[in-house]
């Protein structure tokens, strides 16, 4: 299949998940992170949909790591990639964005269709967080 | 939570789970939003198109989801500052940590990666505190 097709219709269902399952909905997300509040577990769902999902189809796959192309993610599936101080440091920083707004990346990106300040403002700034990344960590 | 919560929550899951497996199988490659949408980034690569076909398919589906009778909620109740200074934390973490709660969370997590585990826990954990102190704690 012609690879830019696939990819579209890859970020097509995935953006449909995101918004079947409430992903795109901040205050939804935030419910769900709340644990000493009013507890919404929903959205531990739809993790572990995906990853029974994902885990079951990739062994029917069956593609080697190393067929894998090489993005910034391979770290993800390399198995002999070891835990640094970039991995705890940068999630943890993750982690606090996420908790403050309710948006990671790919709900921020489906609410930019849906016409709302704030979502226009995360996603530019998630942006500026990319090149800030690039310009300090990458020579440029 | 009701039924239908739990139907729509594990649809969803499984919707995302089937795109990343999806762009492993055709693309070779995995389904990280932060590295994908970094990417669109310069310096450009060449065979870097499938990232922008990637990120019209995610951003066109709410309105697709709408236009078969969905219905889509977005609640954004953060003041527009805090918005800013999350996105910036966001995006610069994500990339820091070599992943979000898509490359993560959910490619690494299902295969396995030790790094993945430990990068979910952490933001797990952090964003879990950062929640209790706005909510309870300031």
């Amino acid at each position: 299949m012609n690879l830019n097709l696939s990819a579209f219709i890859s970020g097509l269902i995935f953006g449909l998940g995101l918004v079947l399952a409430q992903m795109t909905n901040p205050e939804k997300v935030l419910a769900f992170l709340d644990v000493a509040g009013n507890w919404d577990p929903s959205l531990a769902l739809v993790m572990v949909g995906a990853l029974l999902t994902l885990g079951t189809l990739q062994r029917l796959i069956r593609k080697p790591s190393e067929q894998i192309q090489d993005t910034d993610l391979q770290t993800c599936v390399n198995p002999k990639a070891k835990i640094d101080v970039k991995l705890i440091t940068g999630s943890a920083i993750f982690g606090i964005g996420w908790g403050l707004s309710g948006f990671c990346p790919g709900p921020a990106l489906v609410s930019l269709t849906a016409g709302l300040a704030g979502g226009y403002v995360f996603v530019a700034a998630m942006f500026i967080g990319f090149l800030l990344f690039n310009s300090l960590h990458r020579g440029r | 939570m009701t039924y239908l919560t739990v139907l729509s929550s594990l649809g969803g899951g499984v919707l995302i789970g089937l795109a990343a497996a999806w762009l492993l199988f055709f693309n070779n490659r995995t389904a990280g939003i932060s590295g994908i949408a970094a990417g669109i980034l310069p310096p450009w690569q060449q065979g870097d198109a499938w990232r922008y076909w990637f990120l019209a398919g995610l951003i066109i589906s709410a309105p697709l989801w709408k236009l078969f009778g969905g219905s889509v909620q977005i609640q954004i109740d953060a003041p527009l500052v805090v918005l800013a200074v999350a996105g910036l934390l966001v995006g610069y973490g994500a990339r820091l940590g070599g992943g979000c709660t898509s490359g993560h969370g959910i490619c690494g997590n299902a295969r396995l990666s030790v790094r993945s585990i430990v990068a979910t826990l952490t933001f797990m954990t952090t964003a879990g505190i950062t929640v209790f102190l706005v909510r309870h704690g300031l």
